[in-house]
């Protein structure tokens, strides 16, 4: 039988076996497990069937805890059903998994293991989310590479069919899922091997049927609950032996070999080191280079890890073992020592002796690769190392340094078991150039079109713009099966030139290594462009240093700043992998392979680029000294905080690696005000102002996503030692006569997004492009702005209550508590947020919901959210996805009783204060500036006495005083929380009537995973588990909200209607009630032009696609209208709208029947809805809540 | 008993059952809109051009939204679900043709816009074993570089006829719009260049400038009676001087319209405005009144009343010259007067 090989992540591996062998697959995005769901989704969409030839039913669902109830149903009607997830979605899937299998039901989950949220959140790989499952009663198999999650993924639901024992089949999250490696693929034959039929009619047979009902889900008493709980102890008991056979059976058929329990080492070793997952394959490694080297030692793979087989565990092991350390990649805080730890020391306790006659060895425990740490040989020899003291810990952790606890073991950084035949390489690229997408390719090139083996691993930054990506390619004549980034490096590929200014990209390069540079200058002139640190690296290592300038031959190919092609070629002739004019050959096949669908330009502009790249190829003679006067750019600036030149700025550096736990916080709180100090630098064009055509309007700096573009006025004094360029103008505003005006661009935090630019409104009457702020290329302008920009910082921020900020251009002279996130250039979501941080930031409280917004809110090194310099701002939390409604409910709650306790206090002590000041204090606060200044002074004077007062209520008061100031409760997140995860929250939320604000970024997708579907996502949009076009039309959360009647509601789209998005969030933040905004947000999964997405938005009004509205519950009364349309009836179809977007016109392209069908339902539906508003624009209502002083 | 005049014309080697054909439009973009203009009698149709242009822009729109944010970020490797890309490129395109051919009886002609000199040739080919009966080239240039002179843009547009006569056996027609400098020179020129016909003239989607926002904007109007008479005096004087098929197209609203054509010299006029305006049945009155008038005024065959008005023929050559203008404005003015 012939089987093909493949290069596939683990994800891949993973789904194509799940998707063959199921008939019900229930999806829910979540890192790193979402490719799996989309690549069932995606099939199922193209008809992709199952090996029973029907096409697998792939729903998606509210949440992981509905793909499970739905896994829950289907299972017990009878289909082969099965789900994908991680962490806390695993997290959410555990009381239907007690369910599960408490019901003895066949089903396999495949887990992508990562961190559990704890001090913080981390989409890394580890087994705390797997472990917190280990009660449920599910088996526990674990797979170490991505060959064994193709072939584990099968032989678990195969076990799982016989044994009647539901499966968490799991591996590591990124190391594994993400990791392209060359497998053979298993056949449909092979599938139906092992899917036996009679295994599944038994569980047809067991299903719910009317034809023979039963009755399942019982309540049981303690007369019987006991009892029938130990009635499946049998099941569990013979579980072993079933996979042992499967495992048996697989190695006669397709040759690999898997036991439960796999030992690898001397027959006579002395110290064994146990472990699960893809380490396993470093601690092989070590043990065979120890070995090699006289030592006696080995290692136990454990696969199935529950139920724990104690004696075929031991069996594996021989007598001879001493010792023995056991590794988990999890941590339990309290426990005697971690599962995996505890079960092989009950094990080896209770039946060593019996079993090996000899006494039983040490067991000592460790932590290593939490969150995805580096797990390497030298950390593995470190702890055999460990093993051999007498006085070896009994608990120690390894890969970090703990100078707290003292738990970290020491290891040796230039211990190392690379084999010599491997090319070993490491590219550097931005996310932007395809840098990643190439290596995928070359891994493929060399995986299937080779006898040879290829591993592919990819390491990005936390920036969603201007992000870095580092790859790891390793090449071979063996299976590659390192999962361990690459220290040192054969090849280094520097893919942008500018990462030389602060990145060391020479690190790993080991002497003699091949150094590839793309860059704009050529052999003769590159070499004084690199800065001393790189020149020493490159003339001490004794580097074959070459230089291409792969930007020149990419445009010259129409491929614009897509270099990889490029660079791919070059790497293939460096590295000698393949003979050239074969790797070139191999080269425009692979492209022709990936891109031949996508059209004949495409592939003649990737040819082009081969062609280009070798003659453009060139070798550099260098100085055998470095003396260059250039040198690196520091990570943060001299003067900064203290925390951010300890600990951020290593983080920033690429080396946080290297900070010792006494560095980190211990309860996960960070400072903020920290994006400002990373001056990224990523834009190549910024905007530049001309005062003598702006308008003043503040356009620019209210959409600008990343508060790059500012606005100040300022009186005439303050421009005393300003640079001469310095640009200001008359301010035109009648109540600032005489004061001075400037839009500034912070150039080195600038996205180059461009998008203030498009939204300007004010042209040249000679030059009709020429506007008031106008794009133009950075590096001539970097200086002078730099300075004008420091300065401006220096003129003080407008007096808040002196600035109209009902008007948008008074509402950009309020400081930005929100600036330079990580969000994508351009991003629709961050000019939102930012308004609010403006307008409510000092005194802001904020729930964030799990997605973009706590990634580019809260995602180290930095954070975006500010303080102003009054040291007050936005004081920010995420808790989880699911229940950010609820979390921020509680931050009410929380402000409300701590205020009412301080003016209790206050009350109490009012002898002390005299009648007046308690009655200014507990008086409610006016909403403007101007009182709220007044207040927070106030408080201040009483803190100051407070302390100083010895009474206890004084003390307790001093505690609590801050909460006389009002507080702003902000609740946000995107529409997969607010329409989906969280829906239940956000109404129980709204429900409440208490006072907070519910800000909804509604991209219309889950965007922070890749763009899933969600309940917001339009009719006849595509999306990821939509790739068929979204079906059903959206949920209407605006009208579901509103019809409490006491809500405050808004839908807003702040490039359609600015000064509708600013009264909106004025009128929401000052209801005393319960207010939701729905923000309409651009973004990359739609496929549009992000420069111009703004001004786009106008047709989303305009269509009625997106109709602008409030609902303002204080206008409830005496005959009045609450809900009033901001929108003018719809004049253009929505078609000119969805023409213009990538995610409704590659439907029209791809599927133009379904285009056609959905398109036009989805015009019925603005129709329908347009309709809908008008009548409620004329509808009375009275709400019955409304206090009298609130009716407007 | 009176004889129905004989309608038949002949179109770059192609026997047609009258001179009306359906020019390219939404009309001849759809199946049924196409079997409606056969059965009111269209004796051809072209289809709407295959964009060269196009087709690039949309593989490579549709590429940058595959790639869009991709491979950038841990949590999403890419935006978009892989949907496919079928709908891209000249696939529908050919289709249509295909499926045209196998439901239609009348002659279909497909039509192309190049954008490069190997884009002319490759779909050229891919239109020809379509099955396409006939290909037009509807080829325009803007020239502009300041530098570039008339010559180099006649040669241009020769060259890229050349290269696809050498590679495609389809007769061919050259749609062309007026701006040469000799029109009758450069119809020669196509002539010896290797084209079976001419298409008088190409409508272009001229910009307009949006007060409102300063934005140049791209305009489309359907044509006025009006233009008509540009290509009337140009037919008139191609007739008899050259050796191609000559088609009209662009302003002919009406029978009388078509029929001033014919006698200007048109082999077959092509007709789209009117046929949007009115519907595809409209076509069947046309062509009934272009035989009653042809019946009315004692001709037997459109061959025999084609160019009987053209420079050559008419009794009054010099009004297809410039006098002509000269004329109509002291009438005019007289008359105010």
């Amino acid at each position: 039988m012939q089987r093909r090989f493949v290069t596939l992540d683990g994800n891949e591996a993973v789904a194509s076996v799940a998707h063959r062998i199921n008939e019900v697959i229930a999806i829910y995005p979540i890192t790193p497990a979402s490719p799996m769901g989309e690549f069932a989704d995606m099939w199922a969409a193209g008809g992709k069937e199952n090996i029973f030839g029907t096409v697998p039913d792939v729903v998606e669902m509210q949440s992981e805890a509905g793909a499970a109830g739905t896994l829950h149903g289907s299972l017990q009607t009878g289909a082969l059903t099965t789900t994908f997830t991680a962490s806390q979605g695993l997290l959410l899937m555990l009381p239907n998994m007690f369910k599960v299998a408490g019901e003895l039901t066949p089903t396999v989950i495949h887990v992508a293991a990562r961190s559990l949220a704890t001090h913080a959140l981390s989409i890394f790989g580890d087994h705390s989310d797997v472990m917190s499952a280990r009660t449920t009663g599910f088996a526990m198999l674990c797979s170490a590479s991505v060959q064994e999650c193709h072939d584990l993924a099968l032989l678990s639901q195969a076990a799982s069919l016989q044994s009647r024992i539901p499966f968490l089949h799991f591996f590591d999250g990124f190391r594994t899922s993400h990791e392209v490696n060359k497998i053979e693929e298993l056949t449909d034959e092979d599938l139906h091997f092992f899917m036996e039929p009679e295994l599944i009619q038994a569980h047809r047979d067991r299903a719910l049927n009317p034809e023979r009902p039963v009755l399942r889900g019982t309540a049981q008493n303690p007369d019987v609950f006991f009892q029938a709980r130990e009635a499946s102890n049998p099941y569990y008991d013979g579980l072993a032996e079933i996979l042992e056979q499967s495992f048996d059976r697989f190695a006669d058929r397709v040759g690999r070999r898997y036991r439960l329990f796999e030992y690898f080492g001397a027959e006579d070793a002395e110290r064994v080191v146990v472990v699960m997952g893809s380490g396993a394959a470093t601690v092989k490694q070590t043990v065979s280079a120890l070995n090699a080297a006289g030592e006696k030692v080995g290692m136990v793979q454990v696969r199935l890890f529950r139920p724990f087989s104690a004696e075929r565990f031991l069996k594996a092991m021989p007598a001879s073992v001493r010792s023995i350390a056991v590794l988990d990649r999890t941590k339990e805080p309290g426990a005697l020592g971690e599962p995996l730890f505890q079960d092989v020391i009950t094990a080896a306790a209770e039946s060593w002796q019996t079993l090996h006659g000899s006494s039983c060895p040490k067991v000592v425990g460790g932590r290593y690769g939490l969150s995805s740490k580096e797990f390497t040989p030298a950390m593995v020899a470190s702890v055999f190392a460990e093993l051999e003291r007498q006085e070896a810990k009994p608990r120690f952790t390894v890969g970090i340094v703990d100078d707290v606890s003292g738990l970290s073991l020491k290891w040796d950084p230039d211990f190392n078991t690379e084999p010599d035949d491997v090319t070993r390489a490491v590219f550097f690229g931005l996310g932007s150039d395809g840098t990643v997408g190439a290596n995928k390719n070359s891994v493929k090139i060399i995986g299937e079109g080779t006898s040879m083996h290829a591993q592919g691993y990819f390491v990005y930054d936390s920036k969603k713009s201007g992000s870095t990506t580092v790859s790891h390619l390793r090449f071979g004549p063996q299976p590659v099966d390192s999962p361990y980034l690459i220290s040192r490096a054969n090849f280094v590929a520097c893919h942008q030139f500018n990462f030389l200014e602060r990145m060391d990209v020479l690190e790993t390069a080991e002497p003699g290594a091949t150094f590839l540079l793309n860059s704009p200058f050529g052999k003769e002139e590159v070499w004084q462009h690199v800065p001393e640190e790189t020149q020493r690296q490159i003339v001490d290592k004794k580097l074959k240093f070459y230089v291409v300038d792969a930007a020149a031959v990419a445009k010259k190919a129409g491929m614009g700043g897509r270099i990889n092609t490029v660079m791919q070629t070059c790497f293939f002739s460096l590295s000698n992998i393949l003979p050239k004019e074969e790797a070139l050959q191999r080269i425009k096949d692979a492209i022709k392979k990936t891109y031949g669908r996508r059209g004949e330009s495409i592939l003649q502009r990737n040819y082009a680029a081969v062609d280009g790249a070798v003659e453009a190829l060139h070798l550099v003679k260098y100085p055998e000294v470095a003396d260059n006067a250039l040198r690196r750019l520091p990570p943060v600036p001299a003067g900064v905080p203290d925390f951010v030149e300890k600990v951020t700025s290593l983080m920033l550096a690429g080396k946080g690696d290297l900070l010792p736990v006494s560095a980190l916080p211990v309860d996960g709180t960070f400072p903020t005000t920290t994006a400002r100090y990373e001056r990224r630098s990523i834009a190549r064009e910024i905007p530049i102002w001309d005062p003598e055509i702006c308008i003043q309007c503040g356009l620019c700096a209210f959409v600008c996503p990343h508060a790059a573009i500012r606005t100040k006025a300022f009186a005439l004094e303050s421009l005393q030692g300003c640079p001469e360029h310095f640009l200001s103008r008359d301010y035109t505003e009648k109540k600032w006569q005489g004061s001075r005006f400037t839009v500034q661009v912070a150039p080195d935090d600038c996205t180059g997004c461009g998008v203030c630019v498009d939204v300007c409104p004010a042209r040249s009457k000679e030059v009709a492009r020429h506007k008031a702020i106008n794009m133009e290329p950075k590096e001539p302008h970097l200086e002078q702005e730099r300075q004008r920009f420091d300065f401006f910082l220096q003129i003080p921020e407008a007096d808040r209550s002196q600035v109209d900020r009902t008007s948008i251009k008074g509402s950009q002279l309020l400081e930005p508590l929100f600036e330079y996130s990580g969000a994508c250039s351009g991003c629709g979501e961050t000019p939102y947020v930012k308004l609010m941080s403006q307008l409510f930031g000092d005194r802001a409280v904020i729930a964030n919901a799990t997605g973009c917004s706590s990634i580019y809110g809260g995602n180290l090194p930095t954070t975006p959210w500010a303080t102003d310099a009054d040291g007050c701002g936005p004081a920010w939390s995420n808790s989880l996805f699911e229940d950010n409604a609820e979390f921020g409910l509680g931050m009410r709650l929380a402000i409300d009783q701590q205020h009412a306790y301080a003016v209790k206090l206050l009350t109490q002590l009012a002898a002390e204060f005299g009648d007046e000041c308690v009655a200014a204090l507990t008086a409610p606060c006016g909403p403007s500036e101007a009182e709220i200044r007044q207040r927070r002074q106030q408080v201040r004077q009483l803190k100051d006495r407070l302390r100083s007062m010895p009474q206890a209520a004084a003390k307790d008061l001093l505690a609590v005083a801050d909460h006389l100031i009002p507080r702003s409760v902000w609740i946000l997140g995107g529409d997969g929380w607010a329409y989906d995860i969280g829906f239940g929250g956000v109404d129980h939320v709204l429900a409440s009537g208490r006072n907070v604000n519910i800000l909804v970024l509604d991209t219309g997708v889950y965007s922070n995973t890749g763009g899933q579907a969600s309940k917001a996502t339009p009719r006849a949009a595509v999306a990821k588990f939509a790739a068929d076009g979204k079906a059903v039309s959206k949920k209407d959360l605006g009208m579901i909200a509103a019809a409490y009647g006491n809500v405050y509601v808004a839908q807003i789209a702040m490039g359609a209607n600015p000064k509708q998005c600013l009264n909106a969030m004025l009128e929401a933040e000052s209801y005393p009630g319960p207010s939701l905004i729905l923000a309409y947000s651009h973004c990359i999964a739609h496929g549009v032009n992000m420069t111009t997405a703004m001004t786009h938005q106008k047709l989303a009004s305009k269509t009625g696609f997106w109709p602008l509205f409030r609902y303002d519950p204080r206008r409830a009364h005496d005959g009045g209208h609450p809900f009033h349309l901001d929108s003018r009836k719809p004049k253009l179809p929505f078609q000119e709208f969805a023409s213009k977007e990538g995610r409704f016109a590659m439907l029209a392209r791809a599927n133009p029947q379904q285009a056609q069908h959905l398109l036009a339902l989805a015009q019925k539906d603005i129709d329908d809805r347009w309709h809908y508003y008008e009548q409620l624009a004329g509808i009375e209502r009275e709400n019955a809540d409304l206090a009298e002083e609130l009716k407007v | 008993m009176t004889v129905k005049p004989d309608l038949k014309t002949t179109y770059l080697g192609l026997e047609l059952k009258n001179p009306l054909m359906a020019a390219p439009s939404p009309l001849t973009g759809e199946l049924p809109s196409m079997k409606a203009l056969e059965d009111a009698g269209a004796s051809a149709i072209v289809l709407p051009s295959l964009f060269e242009e196009q087709i690039e822009h949309e593989e490579i729109q549709a590429h940058r939204l595959d790639l869009y944010g991709a491979e950038s970020f841990h949590e999403a490797q890419n935006y978009f679900p892989d949907v496919g890309h079928d709908g891209i490129g000249p696939d529908s395109y050919l289709d249509r043709i295909r499926r045209a051919k196998e439901h239609l009886s009348i002659p279909v002609v497909a039509s192309l816009n190049g954008h490069t000199a190997g884009g002319w040739v490759h779909y050229a080919q891919l239109l020809e074993q379509a099955g396409a009966d006939a290909l037009e080239l509807n080829i325009y240039y803007i020239p502009t570089e300041i530098g570039e002179t008339g010559a180099e843009v006649e040669s241009h547009y020769l060259d890229l006829l050349r290269r696809v006569r050498e590679e495609v056996q389809l007769p061919l027609a050259v749609k062309i719009g007026p701006a040469f400098s000799s029109l009758a020179n450069m119809a020669k020129g196509f002539e010896a260049a290797g084209a079976d016909g001419l298409v008088m003239f190409n409508r272009f989607l001229e910009p307009d400038i949006e007060l409102d926002t300063l934005h140049v904007v791209p305009k489309l109007e359907l044509s006025s009676h009006q233009t008509m008479r540009l290509a009337l005096r140009w037919t008139a004087i191609m007739y008899g001087q050259v050796d191609l098929s000559i088609a009209t197209t662009g302003g002919a609203h009406s029978s009388e319209d078509a029929i001033k054509l014919i006698l200007a010299g048109s082999d077959v006029v092509m007709m789209a405005s009117t046929l949007l305006r009115h519907g595809p049945h409209f076509m069947a009155k046309l062509v009934d009144e272009l035989s009653f008038w042809l019946e009315d005024n004692e001709y037997v065959s459109v061959q025999q009343a084609k160019g009987s008005m053209s420079r050559m023929n008419c009794p009054d050559p010099s009004s297809f010259e410039r006098v002509n203008y000269m004329k109509a404005l002291a009438s005019f003015t007289s008359e105010m007067v």
